[in-house]
Parts: structure tokens; sequence; C-alpha cells
């Protein structure tokens, strides 16, 4: 669905993403994990066109995204990190308003997330003002605003920072969900037990990878009881390799 | 091509912004009026009830009669002094007066000439005195003097009221300013807020963003010109000669020019604070200063008159001072609204080129 050939992003002098090859297939759930600043917001941000990569190359589906960045747009759904739905808006004229920037009859986009709005119980605040919803609702309504027009490849940049573990769990439901009809699902986490549900993750450091692969084979590889173990058994061996 | 869809998705979204945001509406609304009022009766270029001491060495029928012609005009007021106070240079230092009038023994009779003494501390205002003087004199000169006779015919202001010179520039400065703002601060704040990002991940092109921003506006800079003008002729008695038709078409051209400018800086400005400053720095000194609002173009340097080429209000002024005053029709407007379509065009392709499809 989404191939990568050593990706690199460098802002002046400083390397950001370091040679990132990725080959996420239809239907994946990819996590991107790493402390802050170890990249994972960059090489989301390429990957979904806001930002040109400085060498190696994107396709989506085949094409390439820089020289096919419409068609290729219409097929991306992002949630950003920062929380930025409209909050004078009500919250079903946010989700109106997108549809409406990707050409989607709003009946349609109804359509399209229905049975997300139901899952997450959203169906009775669509009236609301967005800035007087809780977080935990902004969130899931960020979430659903970035599936409006039905794209089979969804990036999620830390969509659980902020929420509480009943609602963290509710997520990862619905992003089950997603990737069971057919949609990729890339989402980047800073919460180790979060990797568990994923069917691949990239650990990433200072821009590189470190580990990729299935959570239960890095964890027999690396003897690892959990993804926290993991996580630090990694990063560590990774620091005495640099060292 | 931009997509008519997308284009109203985003000009729909800016409406319930307008409709909601009460500081847009303060811009809108308060601003204006606010300015209108202040800048309105602050900016009175007129001399009203000047203190004049009359000093009357003649008294009889021509001195008298000459003394009431001062009177009976608005301009001046005599000032009654004892005759022991009648140094000039001491009225003037104490400013019991600005003028003063000293009419010779011989006056209407071998004599014709009086002495005007103006304290010129002010040199405007001495001007404006010397002119209503003048004024009153020759007129009531009539039979007296011999010679040339100028007969002025003044017109479209023929009482030389300030306020039809400056309630049609309020409304050109006052809709610049308040449009630049509007689109500026509107992109900048989706930069600030983040929102931004979530538009450029979608298919919407620079000139759908742009073009969607700028729709709502103009019919708010529309309303807003009508505000001015309401209001402007309900407080200062301005004349509206021209046909509504011709000011609603030139007020577009002029509001789209000036939307069209804001949406330049919101390509520099980063955060909303930063649109501000320039939206204002661009409008309010440049139009005051270079539109030929307050200073004539014709009396610059030449480098300057080539700059007032590119200040939108300098042409929007041609044409509210035409309509308004002299009932100026489409006809003698057409070249100064060309230049606000050349203007509009050439500042909405820069910014869209400008305007950076991806995160920086």
């Amino acid at each position: 669905m989404i191939h990568t050939i050593d990706l690199v992003k460098e802002f002046g002098s400083f390397r950001a993403v370091d040679n990132i090859n990725l080959d996420i297939a239809k239907g994946e759930i990819f996590g991107f994990l790493g402390a802050n600043g170890a990249g994972k917001t960059t090489t989301i941000r390429m990957l979904c066109g806001l930002l040109l990569p400085s060498s190696g190359s994107i396709t989506v589906d085949g094409l390439d995204i820089a020289k096919h960045s419409e068609q290729v747009k219409h097929k991306i759904g992002y949630m950003s990190q920062k929380f930025s739905l409209y909050p004078d808006l009500k919250a079903i004229e946010n989700l109106e308003f997108y549809a409406g920037i990707y050409k989607v009859p709003f009946k349609k986009a109804l359509a399209n997330i229905r049975d997300v709005v139901d899952q997450f119980g959203l169906t009775d605040i669509l009236s609301s003002i967005t800035g007087d919803l809780p977080m935990g609702y902004k969130q899931r309504l960020s979430l659903v605003a970035a599936l409006v027009h039905d794209p089979p490849l969804v990036f999620l940049d830390e969509p659980t920072s902020g929420v509480d573990p009943q609602a963290r769990r509710e997520f990862w439901q619905v992003i089950n969900d997603l990737a069971q009809t057919g949609k990729s699902v890339i989402v980047s986490t800073h919460f180790m037990d979060e990797a568990e549900y994923c069917h691949r993750v990239i650990v990433m450091q200072d821009g590189r990878e470190v580990v990729l692969g299935k959570p239960a084979e890095l964890k027999d590889q690396h003897q690892a009881g959990s993804m926290q173990e993991l996580f630090l058994r990694v990063l560590g061996e990774n620091n005495a390799k640099s060292v | 091509m931009p997509n008519l869809s997308r284009i109203h998705a985003i000009a729909q979204k800016e409406v319930f912004h307008i409709l909601r945001d009460s500081r847009t509406l303060v811009i809108i609304i308060l601003m204006p009026l606010l300015q209108l009022i202040i800048f309105g009766y602050a900016m009175n270029m007129e001399l009203r009830q000047v203190p004049l001491v009359v000093q009357d060495n003649a008294l009889n029928g021509a001195s008298r009669a000459l003394i009431d012609a001062f009177i009976h005009t608005d301009y001046f007021q005599v000032v009654p002094l004892a005759a022991k106070q009648l140094e000039p240079q001491s009225i003037f230092q104490t400013r019991k007066a600005q003028a003063t009038l000293s009419i010779p023994k011989e006056f209407g009779n071998s004599d014709t000439a009086v002495y005007l003494e103006i304290d010129a501390s002010d040199p405007n205002s001495a001007q404006l005195i010397q002119n209503y003087a003048t004024g009153i004199v020759s007129s009531f000169r009539g039979s007296v003097a011999a010679g040339i006779d100028l007969r002025p015919l003044i017109l479209y202001n023929p009482d030389m009221k300030s306020s039809f010179f400056f309630v049609p520039g309020l409304i050109a400065m006052i809709l610049v300013m308040i449009c630049a703002l509007l689109t500026s601060i509107s992109i900048s704040r989706e930069k600030e807020m983040g929102s931004m990002e979530q538009i450029l991940v979608s298919p919407v092109s620079a000139s759908e963003i742009l073009l969607g921003k700028v729709l709502p506006y103009i019919l708010l800079g529309l309303l807003d010109a009508l505000l001015i003008l309401g209001v402007g002729m309900l407080l200062f008695q301005v004349p509206f000669r021209g046909e509504f038709v011709v000011f609603l078409l030139f007020t577009f051209l002029y509001v789209l020019t000036s939307l069209c400018l804001g949406l330049l800086v919101s390509t520099v400005a980063k955060t909303q604070q930063a649109a501000m400053m320039m939206a204002l720095g661009i409008t309010l000194l440049p139009t005051l200063l270079l539109s030929g609002y307050m200073f004539p173009i014709s009396s610059m340097p030449p480098v300057l008159q080539k700059l007032t080429l590119v200040i939108p209000a300098r042409y929007y002024l041609q044409i509210i001072r035409g309509i308004m005053l002299k009932g100026n029709g489409v006809q003698h407007l057409f070249q100064a609204g060309l230049s606000l379509v050349i203007m509009s065009a050439v500042m909405l392709l820069v910014a869209a080129r400008r305007f950076k499809l991806r995160l920086s």
C-alpha cells in the first residue's frame, strides 16, 4: 500500500530521518515507536505529503506521491498530533467541512463514518460546539474527520496522547476494525503497551530504524517479556553500538 | 482549475467563523465606527469663530459695514478689548486673538487699505484665516475697488466643508485597513492553530483556499462600506450625488484589492500578531500619506508620485470623491477601476504562487 526507498529528511545539517525503508501492506496496522525527537512525526509528515523528502522516494498504491500528489491525497486520511478541528464550529460542521474539501457529498461522508461514529458514541454530540467537548471526544472526532472520504490509508500521529486508558482501549478497537475492513493504519505512539496491538512496528532513534518487525517475533529475538522491555533493550544495544 | 465545491466548503466554514467569533464582528462593526467618529471630528480642517480683535480708527459707515461683514460669517468672532490692550504683539502673546484687523482713519474716503495681522505659529490656520479674510473683503469691496475683479465659482463643495473631503477619504482608509486585516488574520490563525496542516493534507489547491477565504469577506467589506457611508452621511451631512450601483461596483473592486493585499500579507506572516502588525503597517500610513487623501499627489517629489501608483486607495479616492461629490459615472472612473482590477489580479497570483502547500 505504501512503500518507501531510502527516505531521508534533513533540516539544515540536522538529519531528522535517515534512510528509512518501509513496505506497509493493505489492512496492516503499522506502529512507529520511539522517544520524542526520534523522527516519527517527520516521517509521517513526509508519508502524507506535508513535507518533501530531502532524498528517497515514496509511492502510495504504486503512485509516486511527488508526481501524483492530488490523486494520492484522496487516498490519505490524517489525524495530526495537535488537535486541529475548528473549536468554534459544531462537530457536524467540522465533518461537513472536511467532506467538502475532499469533494465527498455530505450524505456519502456520513455513511462512510457511520460505524465509527456509533462505535465511539458520538451521535449525540454531533450538534455540540467542538470547543466545548471534553478532550476524549475531541480526539475521537479528529479520527472520524480523517475518515470522511473513506481513505484506504490512515495516518494517526499520537492519537491516544492525553486520553484515559479506557478511551485508549476503545480507540484501538476502532483502529483494529478499520484494518479489518482493509484500511492500512499507520500509528505513532509512545505508549509501549499499545505497540502490542500493531501488526508490525518500527522502533526509531535519532531518525534511524533500530528494529522493525512483528511485536511477538521482536520480543523473542531480544528475549524481552514485554514491549516496554524490548524497547529499552534495543535502544540500549543501539546506544552501546554507537558509542 | 479551482473546484467550486471545495471553494464553497471553505467559504461556508469561514462564514461560521465570522458569525461565531465576536472578535471578527468587533473588527467589522466597531472599529470602522470608532474611526469614523474619532477621525471625523478630530480631522476638522475648517476654522470657526476665530477670535479677532478690531481696531476701528475710521468709525464711519464704511468701516462699520466692513466689520459687520466679518461678524456675519461664521469664521470670525470679534473680541472686545480695551484700547490700551491693542498692541498686536501682546494680543498674540497672551493668545487673546489669532488675528487683528486695523482700519485706518480715512477708510472709505481717500484710504482703501485695511491691515490684517495674523498669528502664524500654526501656519495652516494662518493660511485659512488669510483666505477667509480675503474672501470677505473681496465680496465686500464691490464698487469700492477698481481694476481686475476675480470672481471665483467654487464647484462641488461651495462651502468648502472639510467633511466633504474627509468622509470619502475615511471610507477609503477604513476599508483597506479592515479588509487587509480580515484575510491576513483568518489565514495566519489557521497556521497558528494547526488546522492549516489538516487542510494541506487534503487535495485542496492554493487558489481554492485563497478564493474560499476571500469570497465571504467581499460581502462583509461591502457591508462595511455601506455602514461607513451611511453613518458618514448621517453625522457629517456629506452629499451623495452619483449612482448607488456605480458606488457598489467600484467599491466591490476596491474591497477585492484590499482583501488580496491581506492574502499577500498572510503568505509572509506566520502568526496572527505578525499579520495584524503587517496589515496595519502597509495600509494605515501609506493610505493616509500617499493616496492623495491628506496631501495632493501633484505636490509630492517625483519618486513619491511614482510610489503612489501602487497604493490602492489612490484610485479609490478618485472614485469615491468622484461619485459622492461630482456624481461621476462609470465612464469617468473606468481607468481607476481598471487599475484596481489589475492590482487585485497581480496580488492574487503572487499570493497563490507564494502560498506553500507544504510545511516548511
